[in-house]
C-alpha cells in the first residue's frame, strides 16, 4: 500500500442531526481530516442500501452514515430502520469480498460537533488501515 | 444494480440545464483558506455552467442582485451558491429565485464554510480539492432538481391546548381574544397548574395566586374557550388543519353547573387522604375542591378513595347536597374534537429527591423540598403561613437550602433547572421577612441570576436580608434521633475549609423534570423528545415553540426548565404561531412529501407500517400517501422494492447523481 493513500469517504448525513452536527463542528472550528464528501438527506432512513453499494462499487473507500440518536429521530423512528438495513448490508459485504468496516453507521446529534469530528477522524484512520477499496476499476489507488 | 442504471438512462431533461454558480468569500472565512478564484476557474470547466462568479458576501443585497441579474440576462434555470450551510441562507437565495419567477426548488447550496474552510483551516490545498468536489456534487444534484409545487390546504379556526397551567391559560387567552375557538384540556380537576401552588413569585414578590387567578377566571368564562378539565387526550389522528382528537373525560360525580361550592359535602365525608395541592402536608376529603379559587369552581369526588360507588357504601355527601349536584351514576366519557392546531403545555414535575441517599429525604422528617416549604409559607397552606419543623411543629431558628438537587449532576440530570437559585433566594427572603432573627444559609454551586431583575434581587437578598450564600455542595446530613435536629457537613469551596452546621430544617432546592405524561403525549402526537426528556423544539434558536410536526407547538416547562416569565413568553409565542397558521384560512405545505408512481406500485404494503406518521394507506392494492401528513423522511422510498415511491427533492435520481459525481474525479 502506498504511503500516500488518502481514503475517500462518502457520507450520508441526515439533515437534523448528522448534518447539523457537522455544521456545529464548523461553527466551533473543530479541525478534522478533509476526507469526507457529504450528501445531505432529510433522514438517515432515506439511505437506501443501494446508495451505499453504489458508492462502494464506484470506488469509495468507506461510507459513513450518520443519523440521530435512537429516540431523538426527527421522524420518530427513521434511524431505527437504518440501523437494521445497515446491519443487514454489513453481513452482505463480506460475500462481496469487502471488509464490513468500510461501512459505518453513527448516531451524532446536532449538539455533538466535537463527536462528529472525532468520528470522522477515527473512521478515516480505520479505512486508511484497511487500504484502498479493492473493487475492480477503482481509480483511488495512488 | 440494473434497475438503477435504467433509472439514470430514463432521466431526460427537456431543456438543457443552464447553471449559475456563485462562490462566496464570506469575508476571509472562505477566501482566507481556499483560493476562491481557483475554485471559480474549476467550476467554469464543468458542463452546463453558464456563469461562475465570486463575491465578498453573496448573502448581501448586492450579492443577491448579482444572481437576479444573471437569471434575467443569462436565462439561468439552476442556481448554485457555494457558501455557508443551507440551514442559514437557503431561504434567502430561494427567495431570489422566486422573485425572478424561477422555481425556488431549482436552487442548491454547497456548504464550503461550516463543512470545509472552518474545519480544514490547516490544509488549504486539500480544502480546495474538497470545495471543488462539493461544487461538482452540488451541480450534479442541481441538474436533477425538479420544479416542485407547494401544496395548499384549508385550515379552520379551532385550537386544542393540552395543559391548563399558566402556559396553557396564556396561549388560550391569546387565541380566544383573537377570535379562535379553544379547547383547553386539563388532566386535573382545575386549571391553574403548578403556579397555583406557589406563594410568591421572584423577583417581584407578586403573590402568585393574585396574578394567576384572574387569568384562570378569564379563561373559565371566555366565550371562545371550552374548558375540559379532569380529562386527557387519548388519541390524535390527522394533520395541520385536520386533527381528529379523542379526549377521555373522567367522571367528576359533581355537576359543575349545579355545584355552589358550599363545602357541605366535604364536611360530612368520612375519608381523609393526603392533599396533593399541599404536597401531602395536609389532608383532604374524598370529595373536595383542590383549592378555593379552582376553575371550574366545583367539587370533585375522587372515586379511588371514596368508600365505594358500586355498590354505594356511604352516600353521605349526596344527602347533604342541597343543589343536588352530586350524581353517582357517571362514567368516563369520550369527547371527539376536530381542531386545526395543537399547543402542548403539559408542564413539569418537581424532581423527587427520594433517590438521593445523601439527603435522607423521606427518612429525616425535617428535610423538605422547596415546594413543601412554599406551601408552608402560603397563608392558605397547611400551616396557615407559619413555618414549622414537621417533627415537632416548632419554629425553626436555622434553615439550610441545598441547591442543584437533581440538576447539574451527571448521575441525575445534567441540565440546570433555571429556577432553583431564584426561588431559594426568594424563600430565604420571605423567611427573613417573617423572622428577622432566623439564620438562613444557601449552599450553592453557582448562583445563576440571569433574568431581568434577578441579579439585583439576589444581591439585595444577601446584603439587606443577610441570607448567607456559601459555595459548596452538601456532603452529608445527619439527624439527631432524639431532637430530630440536623447536622449538615459541607465544604466552603471559596474559603477551602469544611463547614459544619446544626440546623432545624434542610430545604432541598429540587429541579424540574419532564411531566409524567410526556411519553404518552409524545406517542399520541408523534412529536420528538430530546435526550433530557423534554419536548424537542424544531430549532433551539429560531423555532423555539414549533415542533417537527406542522401545526403542533410546544411551550412552557414541557419543552424544558424555565421560570414563569419565560413560560408565558413561550405560551404567547405558541399562540402567535398557531394564529399565523389559522388566520389566513389556508396553509402551504413544503413539497418534500413522497408520492407514489401508481403503475409501478405492486401493492405489497411494505411501506405502510414503516411510515412513522401513518401517512400511507393501501387502497385497492395501491399505496396512497396523504401529502399533508407525510413529512418527507423518505423511509418508505428507501424500502420500496419496486422503486415506486418518490421522495420529492431527495429523489433516487438526485442522490445517485450526487454519488456518481462524488466518485467521478
Amino acid at each position: 500500500m502506498p504511503e500516500t493513500f488518502e481514503p475517500y469517504i462518502v457520507g450520508f448525513l441526515c439533515n437534523w442531526c448528522g448534518y447539523a452536527g457537522a455544521d456545529l463542528a464548523g461553527t466551533s472550528r473543530i479541525q478534522y481530516p478533509p476526507n469526507v464528501r457529504a450528501i445531505r438527506l432529510m433522514c438517515s432512513g432515506r439511505v437506501d442500501p443501494t446508495f451505499i453499494l453504489t458508492a462502494l462499487k464506484r470506488g469509495a473507500d468507506g461510507v459513513l452514515v450518520v443519523g440521530c440518536h435512537p429516540g431523538d429521530c426527527h421522524y420518530i423512528s427513521g434511524n431505527l430502520r437504518t440501523e437494521r438495513r445497515v446491519a443487514l448490508l454489513k453481513r452482505m459485504l463480506s460475500d462481496l469480498g469487502l471488509d464490513d468496516r468500510r461501512v459505518r453507521l453513527e448516531w451524532i446529534s446536532a449538539s455533538e460537533g466535537e463527536r462528529f469530528a472525532a468520528v470522522v477522524k477515527e473512521f478515516v484512520e480505520e479505512v486508511r488501515a484497511l487500504g484502498p477499496n479493492p473493487i475492480e476499476g477503482n481509480t483511488n489507488e495512488t | 444494480m440494473s434497475t438503477l442504471e435504467n433509472f439514470w438512462r430514463k432521466s431526460d431533461l427537456t431543456s438543457e440545464p443552464k447553471m449559475g454558480v456563485y462562490i462566496c468569500h464570506c469575508g476571509t472565512n472562505i477566501a482566507g483558506v481556499i483560493d476562491v478564484e481557483a475554485l471559480r476557474a474549476y467550476t467554469e470547466s464543468l458542463p452546463n455552467v453558464v456563469v461562475a462568479k465570486t463575491y465578498t458576501y453573496m448573502c448581501s443585497e448586492p450579492g443577491q442582485q448579482l444572481i437576479r441579474k444573471d437569471i434575467r440576462e443569462k436565462k439561468l434555470n439552476r442556481v448554485i451558491v457555494a457558501a455557508c450551510t443551507p440551514s442559514l441562507h437557503e431561504p434567502t437565495f430561494r427567495k431570489v429565485l422566486e422573485e425572478e419567477s424561477l422555481s425556488p426548488y431549482l436552487f442548491e447550496m454547497a456548504n464550503i464554510r461550516e463543512q470545509n474552510t472552518w474545519v480544514h483551516m490547516q490544509t488549504p490545498k486539500e480544502a480546495l480539492e474538497l470545495a471543488k468536489d462539493q461544487v461538482r456534487i452540488a451541480l450534479a444534484r442541481a441538474e436533477k432538481l425538479e420544479e416542485l409545487h407547494p401544496k395548499e390546504v384549508k385550515i379552520g379556526r379551532n385550537a386544542l391546548i393540552i395543559g391548563g397551567g399558566i402556559a396553557g391559560i396564556s396561549s388560550a387567552l391569546d387565541l380566544a381574544n383573537a377570535g379562535f375557538n379553544v379547547y383547553l384540556v386539563e388532566k386535573s380537576p382545575t386549571i391553574g397548574g403548578r403556579m397555583a401552588q406557589l406563594d410568591k413569585t421572584f423577583p417581584t414578590m407578586d403573590c402568585s395566586s393574585c396574578i394567576l387567578t384572574p387569568k384562570m377566571v378569564e379563561a373559565g368564562r371566555h366565550p371562545n374557550i371550552k374548558l375540559i378539565t379532569y380529562a386527557e387526550v387519548k388519541d390524535v389522528q390527522g394533520y395541520v388543519g385536520n386533527f381528529k382528537v379523542k379526549v377521555l373525560k373522567k367522571p367528576r360525580y359533581v355537576d359543575e353547573k349545579k355545584c355552589t361550592g358550599c363545602d357541605e359535602c366535604s364536611k360530612v365525608c368520612p375519608v381523609e387522604v393526603p392533599d396533593e395541592f399541599n404536597v401531602g402536608l395536609s389532608w383532604r376529603k374524598a370529595i373536595y375542591i383542590p383549592f378555593p379559587q379552582a376553575v371550574p369552581p366545583a367539587y370533585v369526588l375522587d372515586d379511588k378513595n371514596c368508600l365505594g360507588l358500586t355498590p354505594l357504601a356511604c352516600a353521605k355527601c349526596k344527602e347533604v347536597c342541597d343543589p343536588e349536584a352530586i350524581s353517582y351514576d357517571q362514567y368516563p366519557t369520550e369527547i371527539n374534537l376536530e381542531v386545526d392546531t395543537i399547543i402542548v403545555a403539559s408542564g413539569y414535575e418537581p424532581y423527587n429527591p427520594i433517590v438521593d441517599e445523601e439527603y435522607n429525604y423521606g427518612v429525616y422528617q425535617n428535610v423538605l423540598t422547596a415546594l413543601e416549604m412554599e406551601r408552608m409559607l402560603n397563608a392558605a397552606g397547611p400551616t396557615s403561613g407559619r413555618v414549622v419543623r414537621p417533627s415537632d411543629l416548632k419554629e425553626p431558628k436555622r434553615i439550610v437550602y441545598v441547591q442543584c438537587v437533581g440538576s447539574r449532576n451527571e448521575r441525575r440530570n445534567v441540565y440546570c433547572s433555571r429556577i432553583c437559585c431564584m426561588y431559594a433566594a426568594k424563600q430565604a427572603r420571605q423567611l427573613k421577612e417573617k423572622h428577622p432573627d432566623m439564620e438562613v444559609y444557601v449552599f450553592y454551586i453557582d448562583v445563576r441570576a440571569f433574568g431581568k431583575g434577578f441579579e439585583e434581587f439576589y444581591e439585595k437578598t444577601c446584603r439587606e436580608y443577610g441570607v448567607q450564600f456559601i459555595r459548596g455542595r452538601i456532603a452529608e446530613i445527619y439527624e439527631d434521633p432524639e431532637t430530630k435536629n440536623l447536622t449538615v457537613k459541607a465544604e466552603d469551596t471559596l474559603l477551602g475549609r469544611p463547614v459544619e452546621l446544626d440546623v432545624d430544617i434542610v430545604v432541598l432546592s429540587v429541579g424540574i423534570v419532564p411531566g409524567q405524561d410526556t411519553k404518552e403525549i409524545q406517542n399520541v402526537l408523534k412529536i420528538p423528545v430530546g435526550a433530557d426528556g423534554f419536548f424537542l423544539e424544531a430549532h433551539p434558536k429560531l423555532r423555539p415553540v414549533d415542533t417537527t410536526v406542522d401545526g403542533i407547538f410546544v411551550c412552557g416547562t414541557s419543552a424544558g426548565p424555565k421560570d414563569i416569565p419565560d413560560t408565558v413568553s413561550q405560551a404567547r409565542a405558541a399562540a402567535s404561531g398557531a394564529t399565523a397558521l389559522m388566520a389566513t384560512g389556508k396553509y402551504v405545505i413544503q413539497p418534500y412529501f413522497a408520492s407514489v408512481d401508481e403503475p409501478l406500485c405492486g401493492g405489497c404494503g411494505i411501506c405502510v407500517p414503516l411510515c412513522p406518521f401513518n401517512a400511507i394507506t393501501l387502497e385497492e392494492k395501491v399505496a396512497k400517501i396523504n401529502e399533508a401528513v407525510c413529512k418527507g423522511c423518505g423511509v418508505c422510498t428507501a424500502a420500496c422494492p419496486a422503486t415506486a415511491i418518490k421522495a420529492n427533492h431527495f429523489t433516487d435520481e438526485q442522490i445517485f447523481s450526487q454519488i456518481e459525481s462524488a466518485l467521478s474525479r
